[in-house]
């Protein structure tokens, strides 16, 4: 409203964000979830501390994206519950968060509403919006597609506003769904950019893929999943190099269907 | 067969004439059923998305009520508000019988369903595409609703247009409602009416075809605008 | 996005607002279809608004519906034709005093191959004594008006119920009076029929005045205020204004005066001093 007042910027917001205490740790206790009778996701428990880029992997189906899901809040466990330690209890841990989809679902509008509708979300005033609109377009490269329609870019493009969008609201913890998974090489390859920028900044990654060799040049910490099971929660160089399980060996070696 | 061609000539003549008379109701049709569309629009948007986002008990009852009253007889509405609206009735204070103001809410409850209706089946199946998204950026179902009608737009164009096609077309709630007095509540079907019951039957269907060429008007010009933005935007 | 919402709603405004603003002078008259369908009432009206002021929206409706409007306070005025109604209206309270306006007559049309024989007949009662018994289609109006009512006495003077069970050549086409000519019209009908509507009508096909100038025939018209002690509302004083015109010197030449087709349509016959 008032032209005096400076604009915000995600640099500006970053720095209020690590004012607040973080919502890290996030502890899952036990946690199952169960689908058409099945069990999906069967009694998981894991902590995940601030810092680190932790990969979830497993073959198909494992219930990987369930398992990141169950993570976020989209979904309530059936059994168990998902903790974060640090949210004070008059606040809304989502609001901390962000989540990018393998299709990035985009609403029917220009790229730049898109990001002021996830900003309107989370409560920025109208006139700090559009510094921080043009801030995360200027640092994913779409600065030029400012005004065209979300859902004429390309797939990379379409990726990457998504991760623009989620970048604009300064999430603590970034969740990701395989997000190169229907990506060209190019493509993968400016995301991979941008989660790391993201996480260069202090936002903590966790992320599902089935690209082992994007896992093991950018993962720090791997949980792998198998049939609703965590079978391991180790290091990445250690998981890679001396996998604790059968399956997680098998699984390296490409003798697991994923 | 000759009232066909007759029919055509005067529809013709009727058009081009400008007539004065024509003019006033045309206008006054369209008056009221824009307005009773833009009252059920008002009403139906956020009661179909509602009925589209919110879980509740006896949800699916109302749906299904909700469907049934899309084939509301007119004259079964236009009894019941005449009865509301009739001296003798409960609002009959407000002397609003007889006046196009009457005419709009009885049209306005014979096009709400419509609108509601169907808007509960575009935001329902956009909803399945979008709810992960929204609800991961921090969108519950009543933040999600105006985001989620602002981009269904272009489909519900069409659900709008539905509703200006029934209360456009109907006969029997306005003709009850309205009286069709001359110069004050006569619309284009009540006018054809009539000219029915007058045994004027080219008239009639002269006064007809303008009313399905405006009708038609007015649907090219909004589908084209629709598609050409729907293929913008989607 | 806002200027467009801005616009909408002060559209919305203009359409609703706009509906308040017509003349405030006005009374509302129920009136038979027949009246309204002979043309009468546009020849009239504009002379008596250009003297007073006052308009005068007519809702025109069957005998039956208009007294029902009139009775439920939706009217100030209620002019119609049925004579036994209006006097049951006036005793029920319903209105202040019925004055008679003017008649015209009914007029029995048909086929102009005439399969049961009418034409020319001077007894009403007779000639539909004879359409019954040559089992020949009649079309009605079988909606409680004024006609309606008219033709239902005339079958019982002549003793019969063409209502009953197995009468197919009967139709009730519970419409008006266009609606049920256009009706006979199409299946080559006797109908009973005003003859103002008659002679405005314009979809007569084969069918012709066959039967006449019986007296019964004759279809007086009444005019009622209606009774502001039932309804507060009635604008007692712009209807009575009315009331007077119509049956006083001027009103009473004009009616005279109205020609369809170069036929006098109505003769006025309001009692002086009534």
């Amino acid at each position: 409203m008032n032209d005096a007042t400076p604009r915000a910027t995600t640099a500006d917001a970053s720095m209020s964000r690590t004012a607040r205490a973080s919502i890290m740790p996030l502890r899952v206790e036990d946690v199952s979830f169960d689908a058409g009778g099945k069990r999906l996701v069967d009694h998981v428990s894991f902590e995940l501390a601030a810092g680190p880029r932790t990969f979830i992997l497993g073959p198909n189906g494992a219930g990987k994206s369930l398992t990141l899901r169950l993570c976020h809040g989209l979904l309530t466990p059936s059994t168990g519950r998902v903790v974060w330690e640090g949210a004070s209890p008059n606040e809304d841990p989502l609001k901390r968060q962000a989540m990018v989809f393998q299709r990035p679902v985009l609403l029917r509008r220009t790229v730049a509403q898109n990001i002021d509708y996830a900003l309107k979300l989370h409560n920025v005033p109208p006139a700090d919006r559009p510094g921080v609109v043009d801030d995360v377009l200027n640092r994913t490269g779409l600065a030029r597609f400012a005004k065209s329609p979300a859902r004429h870019l390309s797939g990379g493009e379409q990726q990457k506003l998504a991760l623009a969008r989620a970048w604009a609201t300064k999430p603590e913890v970034l969740f990701l769904d395989e997000p190169t998974a229907s990506l060209d090489p190019a493509a993968t390859h400016a995301v991979e950019n941008i989660i790391d920028t993201m996480h260069g900044e202090g936002t903590r990654i966790v992320m599902t893929t089935h690209d082992l060799a994007q896992a093991k040049r950018h993962a720090d910490e791997v949980i792998f999943i198998y049939a609703g099971r965590v079978l391991e929660k180790t290091p990445a160089d250690e998981f890679f190099s001396s996998p604790r399980s059968g399956e997680a060996a098998a699984f390296l070696e490409g003798e697991l269907r994923w | 067969m000759t009232d066909i061609s007759e029919a055509f000539v005067t529809a013709l003549h009727l058009l081009v004439s400008f007539d004065p008379n024509l003019i006033e109701i045309v206008g006054l049709s369209l008056r009221v059923s824009l307005s009773a569309v833009a009252l059920a629009v008002l009403i139906g948007l956020p009661v179909g998305a509602a009925l589209a986002l919110f879980k509740f008990p006896g949800k699916n009852a109302i749906v299904v009520f909700v469907n049934a009253l899309m084939g509301l007889p007119p004259v079964v509405v236009g009894l019941v508000v005449y009865l509301m609206l009739s001296r003798a009735g409960p609002l009959g204070v407000f002397g609003l019988l007889f006046t196009p103001g009457a005419m709009i809410a009885a049209q306005a409850i014979l096009v709400t369903p419509i609108v509601a209706a169907l808007t509960r089946q575009v935001v329902a199946d956009l909803w399945v595409e979008y709810s992960e998204q929204m609800r991961s950026m921090g969108a519950g179902p009543v933040s999600a609703i105006p985001a989620l009608l602002y981009d269904a737009r272009f489909t519900l164009v069409t659900a709008i247009l539905a509703g200006f096609g029934r209360a456009s077309a109907e006969v029997g709630a306005v003709m009850i409602v309205g009286g069709n007095i001359d110069h004050v509540t006569r619309v284009m079907t009540t006018a054809i009416a009539l000219e029915v019951s007058k045994g004027d039957l080219a008239l009639a269907l002269g006064l007809g075809i303008v009313l399905i060429t405006i009708s038609l008007g007015i649907n090219a010009a909004t589908y084209t605008v629709k598609q050409r933005a729907e293929a913008v935007w989607t | 996005m806002f200027k467009f919402k801005t616009l909408f709603i002060a559209a919305i405004l203009a359409l609703s607002l706009g509906t308040a603003h017509a003349a405030d002078k006005f009374i509302t008259v129920a009136s038979t279809t027949s009246t309204a369908n002979s043309g009468l009432f546009d020849f009239l009206l504009p002379k008596f608004t250009d003297k007073t002021g006052i308009e005068v929206r007519v809702v025109a409706v069957g005998t039956g519906k208009a007294i029902k409007l009139a009775q439920n306070g939706d009217a100030d005025v209620l002019f119609v034709h049925h004579k036994p109604s209006e006097e049951k209206f006036v005793k029920e309270g319903f209105g202040v005093k019925r004055s008679d306006v003017m008649y015209n007559d009914f007029v029995m049309v048909g086929p102009k191959s005439d399969p049961a024989g009418i034409k020319g007949m001077k007894k009403a009662g007779e000639a539909l004594k004879k359409i019954a018994s040559s089992n020949s289609p009649f079309a009605s109006r079988g909606d409680n008006s004024g006609t309606n009512k008219k033709e239902l006495e005339l079958w019982k003077g002549a003793g019969i119920d063409p209502t009953g069970a197995g009468n197919k050549w009967y139709s009730a086409t519970g419409s008006g009076m266009g609606a049920t000519l256009n009706v006979a019209s199409g299946m080559n009908a006797y109908s009973l029929t005003d003859r103002a509507t008659w002679l405005k009508f314009k979809n007569k096909g084969d069918l012709a005045i066959l039967v006449e100038g019986d007296p019964v025939l004759f279809n007086q018209y009444g005019i009622i205020l209606v009774n502001p002690k039932k309804h507060a509302h009635v604008k007692t004083e712009l209807g009575q204004t009315f009331i007077d015109w119509v049956i006083g010197k001027e009103g009473q030449k004009l009616i005279n005066e109205y020609q369809i087709l170069g036929n006098q349509a109505f003769f006025a016959n309001a009692q002086p001093g009534t």
